[in-house]
């Protein structure tokens, strides 16, 4: 056993560092630290400059852009990412549609999606969950029916997340609504955002932000072609998509750079005649929650470094502690800050909606004016990606054994 | 020992309930929010229709001479409601430092104006360094011939967009955390030397920041030792916003069991999985744990020992504070997806409910004060 890194991992570390310190703008990673709202502009600028790089994609085969990277470099990278508030690669291009395509599609969708899905050229948005098909995913209603090279599909997809942002979108429609098992009759379709037929209508979240759509579908006529591998075999995929990258869902470095931030600020808070630092009670919460996040951060590299022994596309169970753990002390940090802030976390700032261009008005510090909307949106973090609960039975069915 | 509600105590209750009921459904509070100012004039009429806006007050001043029990119901009834209204600012705030800070004549000239809905009334205390510490003031009141000076800067001022008069700490003496040296001032808006900027809270509701650049303040009580008047008032909104919170809680509680019972993932409603009944067991836990503390302090407000009276006001915040967070967390993470959105109830309550933690001091900033003495507990 040797726990530390070696020299070539960290000589890697270093140079991830300086790549994402010196070619991502200090300006796009100052505004994520902060959690305030990074722009679509933004994630195309961040995105593309990385896969100039050849870092956009790591983790897919080396002929479209891989880089065979041992798990440990994969972990460093994305932990380096996270640290220096860069803007992660659009997950739905990077680490879902990406891998599928590049997995099950054919070499035509392959010429013509990959390097466009890594180079955000084409923005993806993810269209499996519904109204009545949410922990229930296979549940899903959204029908596609064939008609000569067509198909048609008619339905209704919910949370779509940045939909109004997205060229294409990645859809699970049911195709054998017969089938024996309701996993069965499903299949992954890809279908572009201006086919006639396709409405998006905004879903306004708790902090007041655009973040997530209903997508309705209408009598949708898509290619045949745009099939992702067989009819009928959708859930295999999704279930390779949910599979993939499953050590970054603990985003320990974005907790970790939260976590430094906290402290900064703390300085400049005043309870009473002190700064709020010197308050003995919120060091010891700010303390447990640095230790929470050391113990995760192990787990995650015990995760990462018994993924060498496993066959791709098969979660590791142990991932869903990730899951759990990650997103609850991600939440735990928008509670501290908003406990730093105090009563400046009360005001509205109107101008602080997604895409809005007017400054927010500044009343109070500047920093208190994110920390409710950010504890309030983060609750989301438990429900998204498998809701805590599901972690919950997941683990114990497959580690627990019940 | 009796908790069950008098005649007249449950004539209130009805009447109130049946008013938000039929007046502040989702929509209509939509409604309400949008209107200029952020709330309904046409709300508040009925408020003073129905006798709620001077309810706390004497009969002479136009009122009711409700008690804490008054104060509870209507509060609780708020709390499920979501009320947009000035009440707190208002009738609590405003209303409560006139009765404990002015003397028989601005009494008797303003209490009758704020029974009729007229008077709008705002208290201005938090200042960019005070944090929760009502004593913390640098704002300064200076007298100039007959007339006493106001500068300096407020935040966070509850409803202070829409006040006639804001109450505002100022200090006469000492430094700026001193408890003594404190008075109270009455500023009229608009009026020279005011700047008020107005904004929504978090919550749906307003707040403004208040800026006093030599305004003119009537001193309501001694300029020099307001603090124990405040401290009063400032008790008993705590008890009020604990009430309130047991009606937001109870309402997000409601939510939660219901929708549990109606949704249906994996061929079943969600409420059948025992992981989640246990679940919302505890957060019926804590939803009674807060109403007995709301209750204690609804009972012991009236108390005339400070310090019992507001240690039992600072453990209910603790309590309520505590319950609150976990409660609403829960009750969000239960509805899954539509729990984040505003375009679902218990999103609201959830916001409502981090807000009232934070007025008045957050849980851990009581808990720290009360953990200071000899405990909570009654001396055997
Ligand atoms: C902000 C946000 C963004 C999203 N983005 C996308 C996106 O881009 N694309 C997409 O397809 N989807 C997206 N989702 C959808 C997300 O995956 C679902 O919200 C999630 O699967 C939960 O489904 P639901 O909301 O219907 O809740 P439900 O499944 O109805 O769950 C309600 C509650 O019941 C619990 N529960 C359900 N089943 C069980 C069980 N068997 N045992 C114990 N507890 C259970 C849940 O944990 C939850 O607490 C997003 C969601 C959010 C909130």
């Amino acid at each position: 056993m040797d726990l530390s890194f070696t020299p070539e991992e960290r000589a890697f570390r270093e140079e991830m560092r300086r790549f994402f310190r010196t070619e991502i703008p200090a300006e796009i990673r100052e505004k994520a630290g902060k959690g305030e709202h990074v722009s679509k502009a933004d994630l195309i600028t961040t995105q593309q400059a990385m896969n100039k790089a050849g870092l956009a994609t790591p983790h897919w085969p080396r002929a479209w852009g891989g880089r065979d990277w041992t798990p440990v470099q994969t972990y460093i990278w994305l932990d380096e990412m996270q640290t220096n508030s860069v803007p992660a690669p659009l997950a739905f291009n990077t680490s879902m549609v990406g891998p599928v395509i590049a997995e099950f599609g054919s070499e035509a969708q392959k010429q013509r999606f990959l390097p466009a899905t890594a180079n955000l050229d084409i923005w993806w948005c993810q269209g499996f969950s519904e109204p009545g098909a949410g922990s229930d995913l296979a549940g899903l209603r959204t029908s596609a029916v064939r008609d000569g090279d067509e198909w048609v599909v008619n339905g209704q997809k919910t949370w779509t997340t940045l939909a109004q942002h997205a060229d294409w979108i990645f859809c699970l429609c049911r195709t054998d609504p017969n089938a024996a098992k309701k996993q069965q009759g499903i299949s992954f379709i890809l279908i572009d955002m201006k086919t006639p037929g396709i409405t998006v209508r905004p879903i306004q979240t708790l902090d007041g932000g655009h973040e997530v759509n209903e997508v309705w579908f209408d009598e949708v006529r898509v290619p045949y072609e745009n099939l992702v591998g067989e009819e009928n075999k959708g859930w295999d995929y999704a279930k390779f998509l949910l599979g993939n990258e499953r050590t970054g869902i603990a985003r320990v470095g974005v907790s970790k750079a939260r976590l430094l931030r906290l402290r900064e600020l703390a300085k400049l808070e005043r309870i009473g005649d002190k700064p709020l630092i010197e308050d003995r009670h919120f060091r010891e919460k700010l303390t447990a929650l640095e230790i929470e996040l050391r113990a995760l951060e192990m787990t995650q590299l015990r995760v990462v470094a018994g993924e060498r022994d496993r066959p791709r596309g098969v979660p590791n169970p142990m991932s869903s502690i990730l899951k759990l753990k990650g997103s609850e002390i991600q939440q735990a940090t928008t509670e501290l800050l908003m406990e730093l802030v105090g009563p400046y976390a009360m005001p509205y700032h109107a101008g602080a909606e997604p895409e809005g261009d007017n400054d927010p008005q500044s009343i109070g510090p500047e920093y208190a004016a994110e920390a409710a909307p950010t504890y309030f949106n983060w609750r989301k973090i438990s429900i998204y990606g498998g809701s805590n609960e599901i972690q919950r039975n997941i683990l114990a069915k497959a580690i627990l054994g019940f | 020992m009796d908790f069950d509600l008098n005649d007249d105590q449950r004539l209130l209750k009805d009447s109130v309930e049946r008013l938000i009921t039929d007046k502040y459904g989702f929509d209509q509070r939509r409604a309400n929010m949008a209107a200029p100012g952020g709330w309904s004039r046409t709300m508040w009429a009925q408020f003073a229709e129905l006798g709620l806006l001077g309810l706390p007050f004497a009969e002479e001043h136009g009122g009711f001479g409700g008690g804490p029990v008054e104060a509870m119901i209507v509060a609780e009834a708020f709390g499920r409601g979501l009320v947009l209204e000035p009440y707190l600012a208002t009738v609590i705030l405003g209303g409560g430092l006139i009765r404990r800070a002015g003397d028989a004549a601005t009494q008797a000239s303003l209490l009758p104006q704020i029974a009729s809905g007229e008077l709008l009334l705002a208290f201005a205390h938090v200042e960019p360094q005070s944090r929760y510490e009502l004593h913390n003031v640098a704002t300064i009141a200076r007298q100039d011939g007959a007339r006493w000076r106001l500068e300096g800067d407020k935040g966070v001022v509850l409803h202070g967009d829409c006040a006639n008069k804001i109450l505002v700490t100022a200090r006469t003496a000492g430094s700026t955390r001193d408890r003594t040296g404190i008075g109270l001032f009455l500023v009229d808006v608009p009026g020279e030397g005011v700047s008020v900027r107005g904004y929504p809270t978090q919550d749906g509701l307003r707040a403004a920041e208040v800026s006093l650049a030599g305004a003119t303040g009537i001193p309501l009580g001694d300029p020099a030792n307001a603090l124990p008047a405040i401290e009063r008032v400032v008790d008993e909104a705590l008890a009020f916003l604990a009430a309130e919170a047991v009606g937001v809680m109870a309402a997000m509680h409601a939510s939660t069991v219901d929708y549990m019972k109606q949704r249906k993932q994996f061929g079943r409603a969600i409420g059948d999985f025992q992981a989640l009944q246990h679940r919302a067991v505890d957060m019926l836990v804590l939803l009674e744990q807060a109403r007995s503390m709301a209750l204690l302090a609804t009972m012991m407000v009236a108390e005339d020992d400070p310090v019992e009276r507001h240690k039992v006001a600072a453990a209910a915040k603790v309590q309520i504070g505590r319950s609150g967070r976990k409660l609403g967390q829960e009750a969000v993470q239960l509805h899954g997806g539509i729990g984040v959105t505003m375009e679902y109830m218990v999103g609201h309550y959830f916001k409502r409910m981090s807000m009232i933690e934070i007025l008045f001091g957050d849980a851990d900033t009581h808990l720290a004060q009360l953990a200071e003495g000899s405990g909570v507990l009654e001396a055997a």
